[in-house]
């Protein structure tokens, strides 16, 4: 299983596709730092425009704690496209190469193969976050310092003590890896039904936008649906920028408003992992293959 | 902190009022007046805590400078603070200086406790922000206990002061700041949010007075602040 | 035991199609078994059968005595295989391609083993390259090369010369009759070309839609007396008829693409030429044919000389 693993890395990191995924999650996150740096002060002042007028906001809020959350909040809804990259070629690709049928008739169990490949995709989709969380949040910090992070939801904000803040992003790119594996498993899924690699990350892809689309829109019929779609808890990790106060409204530090949401969403993302994975490992095993 | 300047701006109240109605309120005044005069500046180190329903802010450190006659910093030890802005427009010590005011009596209220004088401020002339001011005012310890503040343009700001090894100065522990606050809304493109939040908690934010507290933990009084501090 | 491979009453179904029926034979060792049928007769089917890519809806197969399925993983530990094209991973070096599929079949590769089969196969000097700069001649020897890095003792062979020239046809023939030969292994190998199989198979299995037709030596099958020309001449109407009405009608095939086809004795070919000649028909070719189809051909009209029908 080791064997397969390195092996499959070790393809997956000759392939300069990974290199792009790379190269794009640093050019995205190098414009949004340029940009904030240059025009930063415009954009807290749209986003806080309403709330400006009735308030004055005083403190560094421009940090680099701040910019990493823009940058979450942007990035995990495009990175899905870089995870289908990879995780959607990961059989179709090699069927359409040819190289599938070479591979298995291999002295190699079947279910090694393909969980070497799913594993090695999942890898893949950490690195990429790890990748994420060097840019995002250290080279942020570096360049923008740090200071309490400032949040603005929906219909509260929320100050977090600059000492209270790095554990939740610890968990919140914990729980984002959760939601990009489950991205990778439904790649990963759907490459098993295909034998060119454009297929299933366009479907991938589509059935993310669909899904993201759904659990945006409030109707009412939507809304039965909206808890089992894997999107709708995508995006929990906001949930660890999120505390708890006591009856003098004073912020608990340490503590997360609703811990019971990260839960949930973690164990319906765990259960489309274990779904979509799982399929493709039972499927792979009896699959014929004609490519 | 420039909002905080209504602390300032409540004491200058007291101090300059020149037009008094009654003649007991006016030796009141004066008598708080002369209290207050024995500090030439301070600094102070304490603990801000924003109290308000749509707010979760956690406590933060803050210093505060003051010079005569009306010269007054809030600096935050690191960390991000939120205060109603407000402030701002009765930051105007010098209004005080070249209009008077009218002093009324008003009666007698407990405040924690704590019998006090109530004593109406009103400015004389139509162009100021503040409408009316009224003071609370432990006589026994010539403190003041409570001042509530009317502006035209921000609504009505209320502070309450309580008293303790400062108390020979004037100078509070424990100053409570309270204000209106308004409702606000993002759209949810903005924060990218998928679920509302719970109509418990929007209730629960909603028509609640904010408040912002500041336990102060060390006076340095009189030992000389440099003007460079306030700029 | 010496059959090497062992197949019983072996049928796959894709759906309502079949693709494979009821077809049974087996290869002993040292043999170069040829499979041969058209484009779409089950070849393919079967050899991915042999090498569990395909499961089969039903059948029994026995490798190296051994059932396939309960031994898969030992039983293709003794295999190499070249299937169709001969793809691998473009984006790696030979030598790269060659260590990573030598470390799956079972070996610990050092570089002297990949070193020689680079050499074995001529491509020692292109191992560093990656192999999308590779002809499809070089490509089909770094899949033979792969096949046989872990020195099986079954090596199979599925269209091994598709897309390939002249020479390099040449060398895959040479090369199984080499490993045949000299490295004493049983080689299992396909094609759509009778003239190719001809001449390296020890024995061969001709299978049509899926079922066996005929299993033999190619001296068996072949009855090597017995060919069809085709003939083209000046008037090739004029000549048809001329045929028709002399002692060669009962040689006469039909017309085919406006080309006369003539089954007859190798040695009467002489004599063909002499009648066209005598008759004042202007011969332009006269070439005897050999081609699967026209063995199909013969079978189809009857003409069997040895062999076993199974329909």
């Amino acid at each position: 299983m080791w064997v397969h693993l390195r092996i499959e890395l070790y393809k997956i990191f000759r392939k300069p596709r990974t290199y792009l995924a790379f190269a794009a999650i640093t050019a995205l996150i190098a414009v949004i730092q340029i940009g904030l740096f240059v025009d930063g002060k415009e954009y807290t002042e749209f986003v806080m425009a309403d709330f400006a007028n009735s308030f004055a906001v005083d403190g560094k809020i421009l940090n680099g704690y701040f910019i990493c959350y823009v940058i979450l909040q942007l990035l995990l809804i495009h990175v899905p496209l870089l995870i289908a990259l990879i995780a959607a070629d990961m059989i179709s690709g090699e069927a359409n190469m040819g190289t599938l049928r070479l591979l298995l008739t291999k002295p190699q169990s079947r279910t090694a193969i393909v969980t070497a490949k799913f594993l090695a995709s999942v890898i893949y989709t950490l690195l990429l976050l790890i990748w994420i969380a060097i840019l995002g949040l250290f080279v942020s910090t570096m360049i923008f310092g740090t200071d309490d992070l400032f949040i603005m939801k929906s219909s509260y904000v929320v100050i977090v003590k600059e000492s209270d803040v790095f554990w939740r992003y610890a968990g919140a790119f914990c729980f984002a890896a959760l939601a990009m594996v489950t991205v990778a498993s439904l790649g990963f899924f759907l490459s098993f039904f295909a034998e060119n690699s454009i297929g299933p990350i366009v479907a991938t892809m589509s059935v993310i936008i669909v899904c993201t689309i759904l659990s945006t829109m409030n109707i009412p019929i939507f809304n039965i649906i909206k808890p089992y779609l894997f999107t709708t808890h995508m995006i929990t990790w906001k949930e660890f920028f999120d505390f708890k106060v006591n009856d003098a409204n004073e912020a608990i530090v340490g503590s997360i408003q609703y811990p019971e949401r990260i839960i949930h969403s973690s164990i319906v993302l765990l259960v489309h992992i274990i779904g979509f994975a799982g399929g493709a490992i039972l499927l792979f095993r009896k699959k014929d293959i004609l490519s | 902190m420039k909002s905080f300047n209504i602390f300032i701006v409540v004491f200058l109240f007291a101090f300059i009022s020149v037009n008094v109605s009654a003649q007991d309120v006016n030796t009141l005044v004066m008598k708080v007046k002369n209290k207050l005069d024995q500090v030439n500046d301070y600094t102070a180190e304490g603990k801000m805590k924003t109290d308000i329903a749509f707010i979760k802010a956690p406590v933060g450190g803050v210093k505060v400078f003051y010079k005569k006659p009306n010269k007054f910093k809030l600096q935050r030890n690191g960390g991000i603070s939120v205060l109603p802005k407000g402030g701002v427009s009765i930051n105007i010590g010098n209004m005080i200086v070249t209009t008077g005011f009218t002093a009324i009596d008003a009666g007698f209220a407990e405040i924690g406790k704590v019998k006090t004088r109530i004593i109406k401020l009103l400015p004389n002339g139509d162009n100021n922000d503040i409408i009316l001011s009224t003071l609370y005012i432990d006589e026994a310890n010539l403190l003041i206990m409570k001042s509530i503040t009317s502006t035209r343009e921000n609504g009505t700001y209320e502070m309450e002061m309580r008293y303790g090894k400062f108390a020979e100065y004037g100078l509070p522990d424990k100053v409570f700041f309270s204000f209106n606050a308004k409702d606000y809304k993002l759209p949810k493109g903005i924060t990218l949010e998928f679920e509302d939040t719970d109509q418990a908690t929007k209730d629960k934010l909603k028509g609640k007075k904010g408040r912002v507290e500041i336990t102060y933990s060390a006076y340095e009084i009189n030992k000389g602040i440099a003007d460079s501090i306030f700029k | 035991m010496s059959s090497i491979v062992q197949v019983n009453h072996l049928t796959k179904k894709f759906n309502q199609f079949t693709a494979v029926n009821d077809l049974s034979f087996s290869v002993e060792k040292g043999d170069v078994y040829g499979f041969l049928g058209q484009n779409g007769a089950g070849k393919s089917t079967t050899i991915r059968m042999l090498l569990t890519l395909i499961t089969p809806t039903q059948g029994q197969i026995e490798l190296f005595g051994y059932d396939l399925y309960k031994h898969r993983r030992e039983i293709l530990q003794q295999i190499g295989a070249v299937i169709e094209k001969p793809d691998v991973y473009k984006y790696l070096s030979a030598y790269e391609n060659l260590q990573l599929f030598a470390r799956l079949s079972g070996i610990k590769p050092n570089r002297q083993i990949i070193m020689d089969q680079l050499e074995m196969v001529g491509l020692a000097d292109r191992a560093k390259d990656t192999v999308k700069t590779f002809s499809q001649g070089m490509k089909q020897r770094l899949g033979i090369a792969i096949a046989l890095v872990h020195n099986p003792s079954l090596i199979m062979l599925d269209e091994p010369t598709n897309g390939l020239d002249p020479q390099g046809i040449a060398d895959i023939r040479n090369l199984i009759l080499q490993l045949s030969r000299d490295r004493k292994k049983t080689v299992i190998v396909s094609s759509h070309l009778l003239n190719e199989i001809e001449q390296i198979a020890t024995r061969i299995l001709i299978i049509d839609k899926g079922h066996k037709l005929v299993e033999g030596t190619a001296s068996e099958l072949f009855d090597t007396s017995q060919t069809i020309v085709q003939l083209n001449t000046t008037d090739n109407q004029f000549a048809a008829e001329k045929l028709a009405a002399s002692s060669w009608k009962n040689n006469l095939k039909p017309m085919r693409d406006g080309q006369i086809l003539i089954q007859l004795d190798q040695e009467a070919i002489p004599m063909l030429n002499q009648f066209l000649v005598d008759q004042q028909i202007g011969v332009l070719l006269l070439q005897p044919r050999h081609s699967l189809e026209d063995y199909f051909l013969q079978i189809t009209a009857g003409k069997q000389h040895v062999g076993t029908f199974t329909n």
